[in-house]
């Protein structure tokens, strides 16, 4: 039996789930604004890029009309995710749920609101969103997904949910043990987003150039090594290298389209003068590294300076879990 | 006694201005900028703001145009000196050259094209208003030195330094300059792109204990860095922070000036020059690599702007 599936959040990523889950399943789509639950439930999903189709999804954003759900994903960003999960909470206990946030410590602020298994992942997938009711599929790139060990999640379940993604399009991948891609990701990110929060500069060419002693790569690689050195510390064997993650992802972002280049979405938000999700990232990796007693310098500057520029234009303050 | 500012922007007009008031002082100007210069030889050069002075000199656009000098005095933005003196070495051909330029590294590049050298860091500061014209913004010390490696005399220091003194730019002759200098860079380095990579006055930026950190350990670099080179600094870069953060809490650094404006920084002349004098003398300085790298991708984002989405 296909499970019913609940996509908390609308953004890109949400989006892109429900859209593509819409096809092979029952979805339901928990939104924050009342205008964009109707917009969806009267004209579906279009989803367009890599996959182009309209998906008839059911949405609301009264938490209390979501229908039962087997799964929920919480595709919402860090910041909002107590919040959302708070939503949930006492609704469908025997349901499996499963994160997508980008950093660190998205799955113990899920299990505070219920006592459903969980799921981590991290998602490479990118996509543009259009309207409340359009989104388009960008990098077709991968979801990893593995059990969080502290609900002592079945990898069943998780590979279930990997086939139904699979099914509906997407990519993705069922591991035993997620924590070596999360940290991977967590590294890279935290690099990648906060160059590109601070300098303003989308992800291009000159964060991987190291020719010249002042070029770009070589902090970007500082970065990256620091992060490295934390995970050693952590116990974690990193699932990819990250700095190859950035060679790679700068090559990809160059070829077919000379000119183009992939914005993270922490220079979104300072584009947008939103609070941004550094807290849950940077702020996590420094965190732990002063934890582990080792030395993160850079990604402590990189860490301040961001936080400094949502000072400037008064963003509200986070709390961190 | 015969004086060209090389660069009459914001600073070199200050200069200028000031020692053509003198009798004795015949002064030239040289400068890329024509319509500046046209202003200049038709009206006069003038200074607003803490001073009222209509000054007047004789500008250039061509170095050939000006006669020999004894004394020049380099006040173009650091990636300029290079051309810039490289334009009017014949001027200075016999005479000694003063750089009152921000960050280090100048007298050396002043070097390479003319016989004696003065070491100068300058306080006061401006901005201009409109072709021959410039708002002085704020008063201060000047302090002057032989240049190590190819020196002018020190009695030509004094000479310089009495003269600026007398036309109002209190200037004080040393033996050894590089404490001044060091101090300002400091300074300079650890402030000036922390406002511009965050949009942050300066005040701001040290009440926000973070980043007053971060400052510190730019500071830290820069003495470390000092200290390895055998400079004494003449004050303490850290209390000089503290005290521009109560005295100029709303000050817009001149780099975040510079980003908003979208001019290409002096970051290579300050951060950069903390970071390559540190390499010379095995000493690190992640920190300083790291802001003139950010810096230098804000630059980058304004030249090369990919289609973004």
């Amino acid at each position: 039996m296909t499970p019913r599936v609940a996509i908390v959040g609308a953004g890109t990523i949400g989006s892109l789930l429900a859209g593509h889950l819409g096809t092979v399943c029952e979805v339901s789509v928990l939104t924050r604004r009342p205008e964009h639950a109707r917009l969806l439930r009267e004209h579906g999903l279009r989803v367009s890029g890599k996959h182009e189709l309209v998906a008839e999804v059911f949405a609301t954003s009264v938490a209390d009309e979501l229908p039962a759900f087997d799964v929920a994903i919480f595709a919402c960003k860090a910041l909002d995710l107590d919040e959302s999960a708070a939503r949930l909470a006492g609704r469908c206990p025997g349901a499996t749920v499963m994160t997508v946030q980008n950093g660190l410590g998205a799955e113990e602020v899920v299990a505070r609101h219920g006592p459903w298994p969980v799921i981590s992942a991290v998602t490479f997938m990118s996509g543009i969103r259009h309207s409340d009711r359009h989104v388009e599929y960008e990098l077709d790139t991968a979801t990893w997904m593995g059990p969080w060990a502290r609900t002592a999640t079945p990898l069943a379940a998780v590979e279930e949910l990997a086939a139904l993604l699979i099914a509906a399009g997407l990519e993705a991948e069922a591991m035993p043990d997620l924590l070596p891609a999360q940290w991977s990701k967590l590294i890279f990110n935290s690099a990648v987003n906060t160059v590109a929060a601070v300098t303003e500069l989308p992800h291009v060419a000159l964060f991987a150039r190291e020719d010249e002693l002042t070029d770009l790569g070589h902090l970007v690689h500082g970065l990256i090594l620091e992060g490295v050195a934390v995970a050693a510390a952590a116990g974690v064997a990193l699932h990819d290298d990250p700095w190859e993650m950035n060679v790679l992802a700068v090559r990809r972002g160059e070829t077919g389209h000379s000119d183009y280049a992939h914005v993270p979405s922490m220079l979104e938000d300072v584009r947008a003068r939103r609070a941004t999700e550094v807290d849950f990232i940077t702020g996590a990796l420094v965190r732990e590294a002063l934890r582990l007693g080792v030395p993160a310098p850079l990604n402590t500057a990189l860490y301040r300076l961001v936080k400094a520029r949502e000072a400037a234009w008064g963003a509200r303050p986070v709390v961190v879990a | 006694m015969r004086v060209c500012v090389v660069g009459c922007g914001a600073i070199g007009s200050l200069f200028a201005a000031r020692l053509a008031t003198l009798p004795e002082v015949e002064v030239w100007a040289y400068d890329v900028g024509a319509e500046h210069v046209a202003a200049i030889n038709a009206d006069g050069l003038r200074l607003t703001g803490r001073a009222d002075i209509v000054a007047r000199l004789q500008a250039r656009t061509d170095a050939a145009e000006i006669p020999p000098c004894e004394f020049g005095i380099v006040a173009v933005k650091a990636m300029f000196t290079e051309p810039a003196i490289a334009a009017t070495a014949s001027v200075f051909a016999d005479g000694a050259v003063c750089s009152v330029q921000n960050g280090v590294g100048n007298e050396e590049v002043i070097a390479g094209h003319t016989p004696r050298v003065i070491r100068g860091t300058t306080f006061p500061a401006g901005h201009m208003v409109a072709p021959g014209v410039v708002e002085m913004d704020t008063t201060g010390e000047t302090w002057i030195g032989p240049f190590e490696d190819r020196p002018a005399s020190m009695a030509e220091v004094e000479r310089l330094a009495d003269a600026l003194t007398r036309s109002g730019m209190p200037t004080q002759a040393l033996g050894d300059a590089r404490g001044a200098q060091w101090t300002k860079l400091i300074f300079n380095a650890a402030s000036n792109p922390l406002g511009a990579l965050t949009g942050l006055t300066h005040g701001r930026v040290c009440e926000l204990a973070p980043m007053r950190a971060l400052v510190s350990g730019l500071i830290a670099e820069g003495v470390a860095v000092a200290a390895a080179l055998g400079i004494t600094l003449d004050s303490d870069p850290e209390a000089l922070i503290d005290h521009a953060a109560r005295v100029a809490y709303d000050h817009r650094a001149s780099m975040l000036q510079d980003v908003i404006a979208r001019r290409r920084t002096e970051i290579d002349a300050l951060n950069g020059g903390i970071a390559r004098f540190g390499r010379e003398r095995g000493v690190p300085t992640p920190l300083n690599e790291a802001i003139v790298a950010l810096i230098g991708g804000v630059e980058h984002s304004w030249t090369s702007q990919p289609e973004t989405r």
